[in-house]
């Protein structure tokens, strides 16, 4: 069967099980875009194409299955350069497809012309230069293969315009071989001697905490987590990455550790006695200053990306394995820790100390932030996914929704992309239109990429948007006010302006404004009875609130800073 | 044959040296690929030598000599081993390698210094390769620590062009005792 490159791109992406695509045509992907009219697949008309990448990773991390975006060359590949990095900071699985000029005016410095693969070689796991149109099935399947498999990250493939328009005569690898992969090995065989040293080691603890990264979720772990878990009665904490892998509502649940991590996770990974790292790679955010985290921890440390090992933290096992492998292998072995009841009460003291806290809001306002996260998830049905920007409103999101489950939280941990929240929350219920999906945002992030809502209400994709509307970029506020003596630089934004009411109007969703408590609750239910268009509701927030607990950068975890009336101050 | 002895290391190689031979497969922008991650995670490149492997057209093998003082060699090599065309990496300690570089240098010669000149090239093991009226070119393939011997006595001399290719290195074969 002959075809052309761009079916026979198109017809790969069917082979792969791709059913939808973010994209924006453009020259240089022009053939591509004739198919699609013939496909299957749906296509997602995004407004801008970093929208398209976002969506992209929403998808991804609310279903587990791989994002696929496609744009144009140029400006088109360097728009979602932002998305490329952040899913290679968060290792989510996700292809790109990029047009590219004509092989013969590549190094010309053609009309929308750029040397993507070049620009995003440090910011994928793998990308592809497409040589001839015969090449295309392979590359697509390796490019799904890699981003799935060992690690899982970015894979970009470029896509010159003479090849999509060039014939090839059909065909798909049937195997790994065929991929001709020589240099990926993704399976690694269980180090036995490794396995069991840890459980030695674990055997030995009397303080230990299972410090639980994305790479569990990735890793499909969360059912193995919860089972050895139980058993051993070991604490969890779970990272801003790992929200989800195991349930809030359970008694061994401490939170989230780090900068704004509850206290008594913070706390429990500082005076344990051996943290057992399933899929975490010590990020700055959970360490804080280094050279005091965990000072009296021996780790165990689980990857499936050996350079992850003694990259930050020194570890006494490693273990290069899936997650799940891991805790099974710990399970058949029946690893257990000394009696932690001792631990345990001194664990319970801290959570009964320093709970996470803010003070009710006023009943005519302003709205708490926090108090608006929880009257959201109370009114909630189980299982509504929740997506974030970067800044105040994801920390108090992180904080205060109670995840119960895998794929409810999307958001943007090691890149801090701002602007993140309304495309991932539009990817998460095109991929799970069953769920509800909120967008939990800060309205300095909402401004980034509220476009996007065009686009939900065009394709019929009603989420709905919580604007935590303080009128400053909250977080970078917080920090002036702290470490800045009150000098406010530049983070002033203005609750008016825009006027988000209007905006989320003319962009086809329904509009709502929340000043107080009444108001919310108001809002709220409304927007839950809107199930056919987009929702945003602008809450009107306390611009003095900050995010509690907290620690400052460079500073101990043992330092960490309570509430400020948990400390016996005024606020 | 008696295997050379360890030379050590020199004035101009960094004292926490590794090599690592890494097989790559033979694909456009794989060098810069290698490249790209030494400069974005801070490791020290100290020379660097690629050419096809083998006499296979599909494998080429780059040979770089880091400094391991830049990062540790574990991150050097783990970080490297995830590029995709990155097929296999043989980490060389300085004593278990064969290291080898090749080094030119062209000087100007005159008839009061033309015989110290040949001189310093024939008691350093250099072979003339290339002569004109007014100019020697000097060849040395021999060990790093020869070659840097050489570089040091052509400092004497005015209007040196000097250039050496980084070095190459294999493993240092194991001494059997009845061959």
């Amino acid at each position: 069967m002959q075809l052309t490159g761009a079916q026979a791109l198109i017809k790969s992406l069917e082979h792969e099980g791709v059913d939808t695509i973010f994209g924006l045509p453009g020259g240089a992907i022009l053939p591509v875009y004739d198919p699609i009219i013939d496909s299957s697949i749906r296509h997602i008309l995004v407004r801008h194409e970093q929208g398209a990448g976002h969506m992209a990773e929403g998808y991804a991390l609310a279903t587990g299955r791989p994002g696929v975006a496609m744009v144009t060359s140029g400006p088109g590949a360097t728009n979602i350069v932002t998305p490329i990095g952040n899913a290679h900071m968060d290792s989510t699985p996700l292809i790109v497809i990029t047009g590219q000029v004509a092989t013969a005016a590549i190094g010309s410095d053609a009309f929308q012309e750029c040397d993507i693969t070049g620009i995003t070689m440090g910011i994928t796991k793998h990308n592809f230069l497409i040589q001839s149109a015969h090449e295309i099935p392979r590359v697509v399947a390796s490019a799904f293969y890699l981003a799935t498999t060992g690690r899982p990250g970015p894979v970009l493939i470029d896509l010159p315009k003479d090849i999509s328009q060039s014939t090839m005569e059909w065909w798909y690898p049937e195997t790994i071989e065929e991929l001709d992969l020589p240099g990926y090995h993704p399976e690694v065989a269980l180090n036995d001697d490794a396995v069991a040293r840890a459980i030695e080691l674990i055997g030995l603890s009397e303080r230990p905490v299972l410090y639980v990264g994305g790479g569990t979720l990735k890793s499909r772990a969360h059912e193995e987590l919860l089972t050895f878990a139980e058993r051993t009665k070991i604490p969890v904490v779970t990272t801003l990455m790992a929200r989800g892998a195991f349930p809030d509502s359970h008694e061994q649940n401490l939170g989230m550790p780090g900068m704004h991590g509850v206290y008594s996770a913070v706390t429990a990974l500082q005076k344990s006695d051996l943290l057992i790292a399933l899929g975490a790679r010590f990020d700055d955010r959970v360490t804080g200053q280094l050279s005091s985290f965990a000072a009296g921890a021996k780790i165990i440390h689980v990857d499936i990306d050996r350079a992850e090992f003694n990259k930050v933290r020194r570890a006494d096992v490693t273990l290069q394995t899936n997650v799940a492998v891991a805790l099974r292998a710990f399970e058949a072995a029946q690893a257990t820790p000394q009696n932690l009841d001792v631990w345990w009460k001194e664990i319970r003291t801290w959570q009964e100390r320093y709970p996470l806290f803010y003070e009710e809001p006023e009943a005519d306002g302003p709205l708490r932030p926090q108090y608006v996260v929880e009257a959201i998830a109370k009114a909630a049905p189980a299982g509504t996914i929740v997506a974030a920007g970067v800044g105040q409103h994801q920390m108090w999101a992180s904080q205060y929704w109670p995840f119960e489950e895998p794929g409810t939280w999307v958001n943007s941990g090691g890149a801090g992309t701002m602007g993140f929240g309304v495309p991932a929350a539009i990817g998460a219920k095109v991929g799970r239109p069953d769920r509800t999906v909120w967008c939990i945002d800060g309205d300095g992030c909402f401004q980034m990429t509220a476009q996007e809502l065009v686009t939900a209400r065009a394709e019929g994709i009603p989420i709905k948007v919580a604007i935590l509307n303080n009128a400053y970029l909250g977080m970078v506020r917080q920090w002036q006010e702290m470490f800045y003596d009150e000098r406010y630089s530049e983070v002033y934004l203005s609750a008016d302006l825009p006027d988000y009411v209007m905006w989320a109007e003319a962009m086809g969703c329904v509009g709502l404004r929340a000043h107080n408590v009444k108001e919310m609750h108001e809002a709220i239910a409304k927007a839950n009875s809107i199930n056919d268009v987009p929702v945003v509701i602008d809450f009107r927030t306390d611009s003095a609130e900050k995010v509690y607990p907290m620690v400052a950068t460079g500073t101990s975890n043992d330092d960490i800073m309570v509430h400020p009336i948990q400390r016996g101050e005024a606020r | 044959m008696t295997p050379e002895p360890f030379l050590g290391t020199t004035d101009a190689t960094p004292v926490r040296h590794h090599i690592l031979s890494v097989l790559v497969e033979n694909k456009a922008g794989v060098l810069a690929r290698i490249a790209g991650l030494f400069a974005r995670r801070g490791f020290n490149i100290y020379s660097l030598a690629v050419a096809p492997a083998e006499g296979n057209a599909r494998f080429s093998r780059v040979t770089i000599v880091v400094d391991a003082a830049s990062a540790p060699l574990e991150q050097i090599v783990g970080q490297l081993d995830k590029l995709v065309n990155v097929v296999a990496i043989t980490d060389l300690a300085p004593r278990d390698a064969i290291e080898r570089e090749l080094l030119l240098a062209t000087l100007s010669v005159d008839d009061d210094n033309r015989g110290a000149v040949l001189d310093v090239a024939a008691n350093n093991g250099a072979s003339i390769v290339d002569v004109n009226g007014a100019s020697v070119t000097v060849m040395l393939a021999g060990t790093p620590g020869a070659c840097d011997v050489l570089e040091k006595a052509l400092e004497s001399f005015a209007d040196v062009e000097l250039q050496r290719t980084g070095r190459v290195a294999l493993p240092r074969l194991v001494q059997t005792a009845n061959v």
